[in-house]
């Protein structure tokens, strides 16, 4: 089957790696990722004001283009980009009349008739394709790993547009589980990583990333998963510096579940851009025998 | 109440006549905050707090208080819309509206709180774009 994808800025950048990955591991599970023609921005953030209307074009724009090309369904990689194409869908098909004022004002592009449902790829291999589907095509189980999931804000707030319960997600570790690894669990799985104060205040945010850590060290963790852009910056890099403020502080690797999932199903290893990362990726993996040392590039 | 903020002269020029600001914050947010009865679960959770001159919950006493020296917290630019105190305000009050309400407020006066360009070729190269165009949206008018 082939489905519909929005990529977005930072996939075509800095995560080149997880839009890879999730394209390999969706061929592997018999379907195929497309990506939409003539997307743009999103925007990032929705806009929460209740006349700031004009944030909302560009993530409606990208909805009209999926109606164009004759489809009611589009899957999103990026945590943000789906919380805003979400967000947007929401105010239009709640407020009308906001979309009769957004629709006039794009001229050149069809009207937006609010047939599109935006998921993201985790609903997709939870909801489409089955857990229990992905456990059977697992060749290469995560045995001996004790991952720490950790979800951020944007998959899980605002309630409306969560794609599991936002005080207790259960969607990544049951991945993890499925593809054998054992998970632990931990209070700052929801807990915002210091999003875009990355760039002005990188302190404050290396201190939040040191303390998602350390509370995933002291439970025994040998790494984290994520699916979320900024919030692999954040814990990787600024994690990583994090080690000079915090003396005898470690970061651990930092996975994207796309990443894990071609690993586990036994993918060749040039999809898997661990090079991308700040702290080796590679080494824990190497450990426990789940990739074999000769074979990794980096 | 002790005095907590500094009072930032670059936001003289913002004026509103008595219970002006509650009602501008009201009428950009849609949010009511005289429901709220200063609980303080906003604050609680919230992961930038330790970093903040004023909790959350206090933001919303000044408003409601009429206190405009509000605008020259640190709190409203350290918010950075997880909807944490949003999902879990037991009145049911969108916290994180109210942030970007007070932040639009100083925007829309064409004072921005970011300049982009003084961040270092280092970091725009490593940064992810992301990270840059939510910042943008929410410091720059």
């Amino acid at each position: 089957m082939k489905l519909l994808y929005y990529p977005g800025c930072t996939l075509k950048t800095s995560a080149k790696n997880l839009e890879k990955t999730a394209i390999e591991v969706t061929k592997a599970l018999g379907h195929e990722l497309v990506e939409m023609k003539d997307w743009n921005c999103c925007g990032v953030v929705a806009s929460l004001t209740s006349d700031d209307l004009m944030r909302h074009l560009a993530p409606l724009r990208n909805l009209i283009h999926v109606e164009d090309e004759g489809e009611n369904k589009v899957i999103t990689l990026c945590d943000m980009c789906c919380n805003t194409l979400k967000q947007t869908n929401l105010r239009v098909k709640e407020k009308p009349e906001d979309l009769k004022t957004l629709n006039a004002f794009m001229d050149r592009e069809n009207d937006y008739k609010g047939t599109v449902s935006v998921l993201h790829f985790l609903e997709f291999l939870r909801d489409e394709i089955g857990f229990a589907t992905l456990k059977k095509k697992v060749k290469n189980p995560l045995k001996g790993i004790k991952i720490m999931p950790y979800y951020g804000c944007m998959l899980l707030r605002p309630r409306e547009v969560s794609i599991d319960d936002p005080e207790e997600p259960t969607i990544l570790s049951d991945l993890l589980r499925s593809l054998g690894a054992e998970t632990v669990d931990n209070p700052f799985k929801i807990e915002c990583c210091g999003s875009y104060n990355t760039v002005e205040q990188k302190e404050i945010v290396s201190r939040r990333a040191h303390r998602i850590t350390s509370f995933a060290l002291d439970q025994g963790a040998d790494a984290i998963v994520l699916s979320c852009p900024l919030c692999r910056f954040n814990l990787d890099m600024r994690g990583k510096e994090a080690e000079k403020l915090f003396k005898g502080y470690k970061q651990i690797p930092v996975y994207y579940y796309t990443q894990l999932i071609a690993v586990s199903l036994g993918l060749d290893h040039s999809v898997y851009g661990f090079d991308q990362h700040v702290v080796d990726p590679t080494l824990l993996l190497k450990k426990k025998g789940i990739l074999e040392s000769r074979r990794i590039k980096i | 109440m002790k005095k907590k903020i500094e009072k930032n002269k670059k936001f003289s020029k913002i004026v509103f006549k008595k219970g002006g600001l509650a009602k501008e914050v009201e009428d950009l947010c849609g949010e009511n905050l005289f429901g709220c009865y200063q609980c303080g679960t906003c604050s609680a959770g919230c992961p930038f707090v330790d970093d903040m001159d004023l909790a959350p919950d206090e933001v919303i006493r000044y408003v409601v208080l009429d206190r405009s020296e509000v605008l020259s917290s640190k709190t409203i630019w350290l918010c950075s819309s997880c909807f944490t105190c949003a999902e879990r305000c037991p009145r049911d009050i969108n916290i994180t509206k109210i942030m970007e309400a007070l932040r639009q407020i100083i925007l829309r006066k064409k004072i921005d709180q970011s300049n982009p360009i003084k961040i270092s070729k280092k970091e725009r190269e490593s940064i992810p774009q992301l990270a840059f165009v939510s910042l943008f949206r929410k410091n720059v008018g």
